[in-house]
């Protein structure tokens, strides 16, 4: 199983991720024409500072997932295809139950749309997009087993 | 499309890129990819770092910081960077000018004695234009005076206008500059006040921002039109000549020296010295010595002394992986710092000459005025040196060159029209609107860049255009582009002009006897040289009546890299033409900024940004505006007369 792992170290904070995440969930994927797009695109994962260490914040895709447990309407799902936990936005009600329990604070509200908005980990992609966008390759994918 | 064929459609390019690829050498295209994704902040312009509390960003998809630590919006943040890419520009070519400038004091005062007044109608010229009179003055007093009212345009400290904007363009825009409060009266200072004005917590005002970098950009249109006057008395002003464009221009069997850079002082010196050391080169084993150029300053010696061209900015690289060339000299601006890595490559020799502008582990000559020749000469010698090194099992040189006619200062330019029309030459052109023989003019210009194709949007764009019959001009490394691919020649004319465009060219080459045809596109010169098309625009806004807001001329950047074309892009709208840049400047952070350069600066300067990355498209659009201008001028005649039929 694929799991995405963070080289603390590497990260220097440039939100570049962020930038690339929003732009892998926009309609046109293109810079100078998503910021034109209306509802703009949402980013799934957030870039935060402890002390002087940088941590680009996004959904671990739990085993034993809270924010599953907690769903009234089990539209948060383990997609055991591809081991991650997926929202699905049509039975979503936007109770934010999966925000209060996620102890990661990695679900986030879509505000447009009343659902929640987590990591898909870019099912269409052959690299997440942001460990693609990561300029310091402080983002890795990587087989779970090689690494631990 | 393959990878490699994606990068250039020149052929001679793509050769060199093989084989950089078969040799493990290293282009700017591989860096490019090693950078990919660009910095989304940086791309928008959203990314401040002007003090030392950012660096601060602003969250353009609106869920983060929308504004910096001292409260500045998107659109501060944005109009400070792109006026400071402006005054960047300013800064270029403006410094080019006033080195020009001291060269031709330092020579009347005696103590640049390898240089020569070369044309002194020019000096006159000048002289009348700016007000002064040269009646019963020598050469050298009226180049004295014409070159100490330039300096004065760096200097002035009264609020008086700078001289090389108000004696060059139409009264009318004139009287919108002072309106506007964006009349430089001293590039220096308006380099100065973009700087002070966009440094924390001085100007938030996006549109006052810009009105500032504006200002900056007129004193960037007067540095360049007084660099070209200045070069022209010092040099001579181009004639047309014949000479050969492309990568194949480097000949195996001599001493290649590349001249590279843009400010001609030494490679013209260069050009001279090297002819008369042919017979060192001879005893080395070469067969002579073949001087080439890249950039602007290969456009500077291609307009006066018929240097062929080698390649263009991006391709700069490729040249030295020929293996045959034996020393590139470089004087300053769009000099890739990674020649020096590739230069070890091989045995080529890199030679900075500018004090100002040198790179670690390059050769140093320093560039002395009052001793240019001996300059020169060391550096013929590194050169000659070198190509006993040369290693022939490494020289590789693409069998691709083109004819190319360039040399059309504007002055050349009149001569041809006056075939046509002795009393008023630039008559021939205006008719030729008027009658709608042809739909208008378009200034090619500015630079190449990896975001796009190389040379693919200058070479798109100019046959759409030509076969819409509009009259082409270029500058720079947009020239650079024609010339290589042999758009700048009469054969170019047949197989890609328009019949109106056709018909007018095969009538002025023939009253005007033009030897072998006129050219499709008419090479104006360096980037510098932008004020020639300039020069050419405000000839036909003032023989129309109007301002060159109102005339059916565009200009186009299709790859535009450097900071100097964002501040010719600038001064281009702030004179009145429409321009096309083919890559998107760091604006689109701020849709008010973006607004401000694409739509509200036409209803004040009539000339507005059109950012287009598609080529073809850029075309249509361009076309468009020359409709709209056309159709606005017949309505506006037609209104004219209806009037006065009704009074």
């Amino acid at each position: 199983m694929k799991e995405v792992f963070v080289r603390l170290a590497r990260c220097v904070g440039c939100r570049q991720c962020e930038i690339s995440c929003a732009l892998v969930h926009s309609e046109s994927r293109d810079i100078h024409q998503a910021v034109w797009e209306r509802p703009l695109p949402r980013q799934r994962v957030r870039v935060t500072r402890e002390g002087s260490e940088y941590y680009p914040l996004r959904c671990f895709h739990c085993e034993d997932a809270p924010c599953i447990g907690a769903c009234i309407t089990g539209a948060m799902h383990l997609d055991e295809d591809v081991g991650t936990v997926a929202c699905d936005t049509t039975r979503c009600v936007g109770c934010w139950m999966c925000v209060m329990v996620c102890p990661y604070g990695s679900i986030r509200i879509h505000e447009g749309q009343k659902v929640a908005l987590k990591c898909d980990r870019c099912p269409d992609e052959d690299e997440p997009a942001c460990v693609r966008g990561c300029p310091t390759r402080a983002l890795l994918v990587k087989e779970r087993a090689l690494v631990v | 499309m393959g990878r490699l064929e994606g990068r250039t459609v020149d052929p001679a390019a793509l050769e060199m890129l093989k084989r950089a690829e078969e040799q493990g050498l290293e282009t700017a295209w591989d860096r490019c990819r090693a950078q990919e994704p660009l910095c989304g902040f940086g791309n928008l312009g959203v990314c401040c770092r002007i003090c030392l509390q950012g660096p601060c960003r602003i969250d353009p998809f609106g869920e983060g910081a929308t504004r910096g630590i001292c409260g500045a919006q998107d659109y501060s943040i944005v109009a400070r960077n792109l006026i400071r890419s402006i005054a960047g520009g300013t800064a270029a070519h403006s410094d080019h000018g006033r080195h020009v400038a001291l060269t031709l004091l330092a020579h009347l005062d005696g103590q640049a004695p390898d240089y020569r007044i070369a044309d002194p109608a020019k000096a006159e010229a000048v002289a009348r234009r700016i007000g002064l009179n040269p009646a019963g003055k020598t050469p050298q007093e009226i180049t004295r005076e014409v070159t100490l009212a330039a300096l004065r345009d760096f200097s002035r400290l009264e609020e008086e206008p700078c001289t090389w904007v108000t004696s060059t363009v139409t009264p009318g825009m004139t009287e919108k500059f002072e309106e506007c409060a964006i009349m430089p009266s001293n590039i220096n200072g308006a380099i100065a006040e973009v700087m002070h004005r966009s440094t924390m917590g001085v100007d938030a005002d996006p549109v006052n921002l810009i009105f500032g970098g504006l200002k900056s950009a007129l004193a960037d249109y007067a540095g360049c039109h007084l660099s070209t006057d200045l070069t022209d008395i010092l040099f001579g002003t181009p004639r047309p000549v014949r000479s050969y464009a492309n990568l194949g221009v480097i000949d195996p069997a001599k001493v290649n020296i590349t001249v590279h850079g843009h400010i001609p002082l030494l490679s013209e010196i260069v050009v001279d010295v090297a002819r008369e050391m042919e017979d060192e080169a001879r005893a080395a084993g070469a067969a002579g010595i073949n001087v080439v150029g890249i950039c602007c300053t290969a456009n500077e010696v291609l307009m006066r002394k018929g240097i062929p061209l080698a390649t263009n900015f991006i391709a700069q690289e490729l040249a030295i992986m020929t293996g045959a060339v034996d020393a590139i000299i470089v004087d300053l601006q769009c000099i890739m710092p990674a020649l020096k890595t590739l230069c070890e490559c091989f045995h080529t020799r890199l030679i900075t000459t500018i004090p100002f502008s040198k790179i670690p582990g390059a050769y140093h000559v320093d560039f002395r005025e009052e001793k240019a020749k001996e300059s020169a000469r060391r550096i013929v010698k590194l050169a000659i040196e070198a190509y006993r090194e040369r290693d022939p099992a490494r020289v590789h040189v693409p069998q691709v060159k083109n004819e190319v006619v360039a040399g059309f200062s504007l002055e050349a330019m009149l001569e041809v029209f006056a075939s046509v029309n002795r009393e008023k030459p630039i008559r021939a052109l205006v008719d030729a609107i008027e009658e709608g023989e042809i739909r208008g003019i378009a200034l090619f210009a500015g630079c190449t860049n990896t975001k796009a194709r190389h040379d693919e949007g200058h070479l798109t764009i100019a046959r759409e255009l030509a076969r819409n019959d509009v009259f082409i001009v270029a500058t720079g490394c947009a020239a650079g582009a024609m010339a290589k691919a042999g758009y700048m020649t009469s054969g170019a004319v047949k197989e890609f002009a328009g019949p109106g465009l056709t018909r007018f060219l095969e009538r002025l080459g023939k009253a005007s006897g033009f030897d072998g045809g006129l050219p499709l596109a008419f090479h104006m010169g360096s980037c510098v040289d932008n004020s020639r098309p300039v020069d050419l625009a405000v000839l036909i806004a003032k023989e129309m009546g109007s301002d060159v807001a109102d005339i059916p001329f565009v200009a186009t950047a299709p790859e535009a890299m450097h900071e100097k074309a964002v501040s010719i892009g600038a001064w281009a709208v702030t004179l009145g033409f429409p321009t096309h840049v083919g890559v998107i400047p760091p604006v689109y952070g701020s849709s008010l900024v973006t607004e401000v350069v694409t739509k509200i600066a036409e209803d004040v300067f009539g000339g507005y940004f059109i950012l287009e990355t598609d080529p073809m498209k850029a075309a249509e659009k361009l076309i468009e505006a020359l409709n709209y201008r056309n159709w606005r001028r017949k309505y506006s005649t037609a209104s004219l007369d209806e009037a006065m039929v009704a009074e």
